[in-house]
Formats: structure tokens, sequence, C-alpha cells
């Protein structure tokens, strides 16, 4: 393989830096004296202070994780369900269409899955004459909704690899179907769970398209508070939150990367030793 | 198992499916065929017409953003999978990080960096220069674009490219390809799968963006998300807002099924 010339260097790291540019300096300022967002004066850790005093924004951190917790654990215990059943059934229509109605919110734009929802809870609202329908149970529902097909997406390609005659070979030898769903098919898909659990997680927390139009003014996320303190002139507390919001997904990524390559090397040594087992 | 405790796992989820997917969307039909009393009118359909300048700037800003997204992205996603395993693991995360960072705090900083008395006019003057408008025009808004969506063309490309057999490249160089000719003929077509996919993902939320062009482009250059968005939260013309978003709709899902034609979608490296 050729190496890279110091052009394509220098192409990259221009790249890298004007990606990063912008996040740095925030990150800079919110370390800044004065409420100024072009001077620095000084050092202080005085906005990182007014953020932890803010208490809508700690309210609105607070109900996005468990949002995202709640919405997660539901739409990765209903895809993994949905999977196997998807894998397995022969009615070719039934499955097809499935699969085409699980691509929906994936290509559609997120307004316009947001404002559809938002139709759908008003117009119920409306026939049952409840008012202000849009609150927590609306927002869980919406993310349950987009992070299915993801889940699906995840999980489904396991199936392909897996043998099927290990289900069959459980049930000959006196597993209950449902027995041997939980000790062959769940120990076999585990990995990819979890990996669909991660992402939709990740996409709860970030999601601020949806979530704003099936919010009610009781129940406010994150994305959804950083949207209304943007609407006006920001302090700079709001670079304090976007450094700790940085940071945090920094690490959480790094420790990710950790965790796959402990993994991997995991599944290596294993399969050494099998390998030596047999020889 | 039989076939029929198959299907009826699955139930729950297609049930999910038909409430909370297709009803929605019958729901969006049925808001822009009525009017606020709830008969039967055309009114919010032509009333589209109106909003031509819109949809006419919304999918030119979306086309410019894509095409600067795929020309800067490309030649990145080579450079990252021509490096050494280890290092590509890295550059990949640093192309990720900021992706998982809420847009709309990035778009944020874009706009605190470049206002007219914002830090790079800052420094400019403090260099004795005169500042530059860049706030609140047309470039800045399709830079934002670039910025906030780039990552989702580079990691589809990527995907491609590691896929890609160097020996077919080396075998383009030995036949007397010029490096033009490798890259039009043998690297473009086989990560055409990668260019469609990042097409699509940067197109889709480009064209549908409000955030952006409410932040850099100062409500002078609205786009057709912030006319849906100004319909359902402050002007709650649900009906015409409707009829937008369906017309949002149909036009994104025309444009992704011309680009299936040209690359298969599954086989790309998208990133789901």
């Amino acid at each position: 393989m050729r190496k890279l010339g110091t052009a394509s260097k220098i192409y990259m790291i221009l790249i890298f830096v004007i990606l990063y540019a912008p996040i740095a300096i925030l990150i800079f300022y919110s370390f800044n004296e004065s409420n100024s967002t072009s001077v620095f004066t000084g050092f202080s850790l005085r906005w990182y202070g007014e953020l932890f005093r803010d208490e809508a924004t700690i309210k609105a951190l607070e109900n996005t994780v468990v949002l995202a917790l709640l919405s997660s654990l539901i739409s990765t215990a209903l895809g993994t369900i949905a999977a196997t059943g998807i894998y397995y059934s022969k009615t070719r229509w039934y499955k097809s269409s499935l699969l085409t109605v699980n691509n929906i919110p994936l290509m559609n734009p997120d307004i316009v899955t947001g404002i559809s929802m938002m139709l759908l809870f008003v117009f119920v609202g409306t026939m049952l004459k409840i008012s202000g329908v849009l609150g927590f149970m609306t927002m869980l529902i919406a993310h349950i909704t987009f992070e299915l097909p993801y889940v699906i997406l995840n999980i489904l390609p396991r199936f392909k690899s897996m043998d099927k005659f290990l289900v069959e070979a459980a049930c000959d030898l006196g597993c209950t179907p449902k027995k041997a769903f939980f000790k062959v098919t769940l120990p076999y898909i585990r990995t990819e769970i979890i990996a669909a659990f991660i992402m939709a997680f990740t996409l709860s927390l970030d999601d601020f398209v949806i979530s704003y139009f099936v919010s009610g003014p009781d129940f406010q996320t994150l994305p959804i508070r950083i949207y209304s303190m943007t609407k006006k002139r920001v302090t700079p507390d709001m670079y304090a939150l976007s450094a700790l919001i940085f940071v945090t997904v920094f690490v959480l990524l790094i420790l990710t990367n950790i965790a796959q390559d402990s993994a991997l090397r995991e599944k290596m040594k294993k399969r050494i030793n099998k390998r030596r087992v047999a020889s | 198992m039989n076939n029929k405790t198959y299907n009826g796992i699955s139930a729950p989820y297609a049930l999910w499916c038909v409430v909370f997917i297709l009803a929605p969307l019958a729901i969006v039909a049925y808001y822009a065929l009525t009017d606020s009393t709830g008969a039967f009118t055309l009114d919010n359909i032509t009333g589209l017409s109106m909003y031509a300048d819109t949809i006419a700037r919304s999918v030119y800003f979306g086309i410019i953003a894509t095409a600067i997204c795929l020309i800067i992205a490309y030649p990145l996603a080579y450079f990252i999978s021509k490096t050494k395993a280890s290092k590509q693991k890295v550059l990949l995360m640093l192309v990720m990080v900021p992706m998982w960072m809420n847009f709309l705090l990035r778009t944020y900083s874009i706009m605190v960096l470049i206002e007219d008395s914002g830090i790079i006019n800052n420094f400019l003057l403090s260099l004795g220069l005169s500042p530059i408008h860049m706030i609140n025009t047309p470039g800045a808004v399709i830079f934002g674009m670039v910025y906030d969506y780039l990552p989702f063309m580079v990691i589809p490309l990527y995907t491609a490219m590691t896929k890609l057999d160097v020996k077919l490249i080396e075998a383009a160089r030995d036949l007397g390809a010029t490096s033009f000719q490798t890259l039009r003929d043998v690297i473009i077509p086989l990560t055409n799968s990668g260019i469609v996919s990042g097409i699509t993902m940067v197109f889709v939320p480009s064209v549908s963006t409000f955030y952006i062009s409410q932040k850099l482009g100062g409500g002078k250059y609205t786009l057709i998300g912030d006319v849906i968005e100004m319909q359902f939260q402050t002007a709650y013309n649900y009906n015409l807002g409707a009829s937008i978003s369906l017309l949002l709709m149909v036009f994104i899902l025309v444009c992704l099924f011309v680009m299936n034609k040209f690359g298969d979608i599954d086989e790309g490296g998208s990133i789901v």
C-alpha cells in the first residue's frame, strides 16, 4: 500500500480543525469570567456553578435520562421479539410489508415523523375531549416508535448467521419453544441486543426534532430546553453545558471502544484456546 | 413452533406500526385535505403554490450542501481508509464525536463564531482588518448544513472504501490508467453504494431543517422546515402544515426511490 502524501495529511488535519474549532471555542469561553462571548477576561468556573443552580435545566436532564432509559428498554424488548417473529415468519407478504413499514421512519424526514405523531395525538385528544394530551406519554410513544426500526435492523441480520437447526435441536431435546428462545436464540443474539439498546438510548438522548413536536409544557428534555434557551441571547452557562456534553460523549465513545476491543481480544483468545484443544 | 406462532409474536410490533406509523401518516393526509371545520377541501394543496419560492430554495440549498459535503468527504474518507488500521479507528471516532453532540449546540457554536460581533470579526478587528458580514447570508445557512451533516457523509463513504479491493486499483494503474481514470472508472463505481447512502443521509435532513435556517439565516431565508414549524408552533394552521409535510414526504420518497435506482442501498455503508 502506498503511504499517504503530506498534502493528504494536511487536508485531513484541516478538516478536523474546522470540525472541532467551533466546539473548542465554546469550551474555551465556558471558562470565561465575564459573560462576554468574544472577549476573554479571565478564568472562572462561574458558569458551571450557574448551570448546576438552573433547576429547569437539571430537571430537563433528569427527564432526558429517564425517557431515554425507559424508551430504549421497551423498544429493545419489543424489537427483539419482533425481529425473531419477522425472521422466522414464512408468510412472505406479511414479512415484506412489515419490513417496508419499518423503513418508513428511517426514510421520512424527522420533521414529518414528528408532526404526523403530533397530529395523531391531537386528533385522538380532540376525539376523546382531553386537552393537553402532549406530555410524557406522547414523548415515550414517539421515542419508542423512532427507535424500533433501528433496533430491528440491528438484530435481524444476526439471525442469518445462526444455524437454524440449533432451535430444533433444543426442542428435540425437550425444550419448549419458549425455553428454546431463552436458552438458545437469546444468548446467540445477545451482542446485537446490547448494541441495539445503546443505539436506541443515544438516539433518544440526542433527539430534538421529533420531541419538539410531541412534547408538552410539563415535560421538557434537554434538547428542547437548549432550543428554548438559544431562542434568545444566551449566557455562557450554555457553553458550560456544551462542554460537559462534549466531554461525556467523548469519554463514552472511548469507553465503548475499549470495551469492544477487549471483547474482541477475549473472543480471539477463546478461539485460539479452542484450536489448541482441537489439535 | 409453527408459522402462525411466529407471526403471532411479531403481532404486537405489527399493531404498533399500524397505530403509530401508518395511522399518523393517514391523519396527515386527512388534515391536508380538510379545513379547520373538518370539511373536505383542496385549498391547502393549491395553497402550496404560495410557497414555491421556499420549496425551490430548500431544494437548492440542500443540493449545494450535499454536493459540498460529498466533495469534502470523499477524499477524507479515502485518506482515512488508507491509514494504519489502529489509526483508522481513532480518526473515525474523531469524525463521529461531533455527530453525537447535540446539533443545536453545534449550530449555535457556529453562530457565536460568525456573528457580526462574533469571535472571527473580533479577531479581524484586533488585527486592524475590517469585519466581514457572514451571518444571515445563504452561505452561512449552507455552511451550517455542511458542518452539521458532514459526518453523515464520511461514515458511509468510509465503509464503502474499506471494502474496496486495493488490487483492482493497482491493476488499473498497471494497465496504464491515469489517476483520474482510476478514480472515475474504478474507485467511484465501486464506492457507489456509499455515495448514494451518504447523499441521502445529508440531503434529507438538509432539506427539512428549520433550526439551521433560523439561527444562521436570521429568518431571512425560510426553508420548508421553517414553514412547517411555523404552522404547527406559532400559526396553528395544522391543515396547511399537514399539506406542506405531505409534499415534503412525497418529495423525499421520490428522491429516495430515484437514488435507489442508482445504487443498491442495502449493500451500502449506511450507519444503521
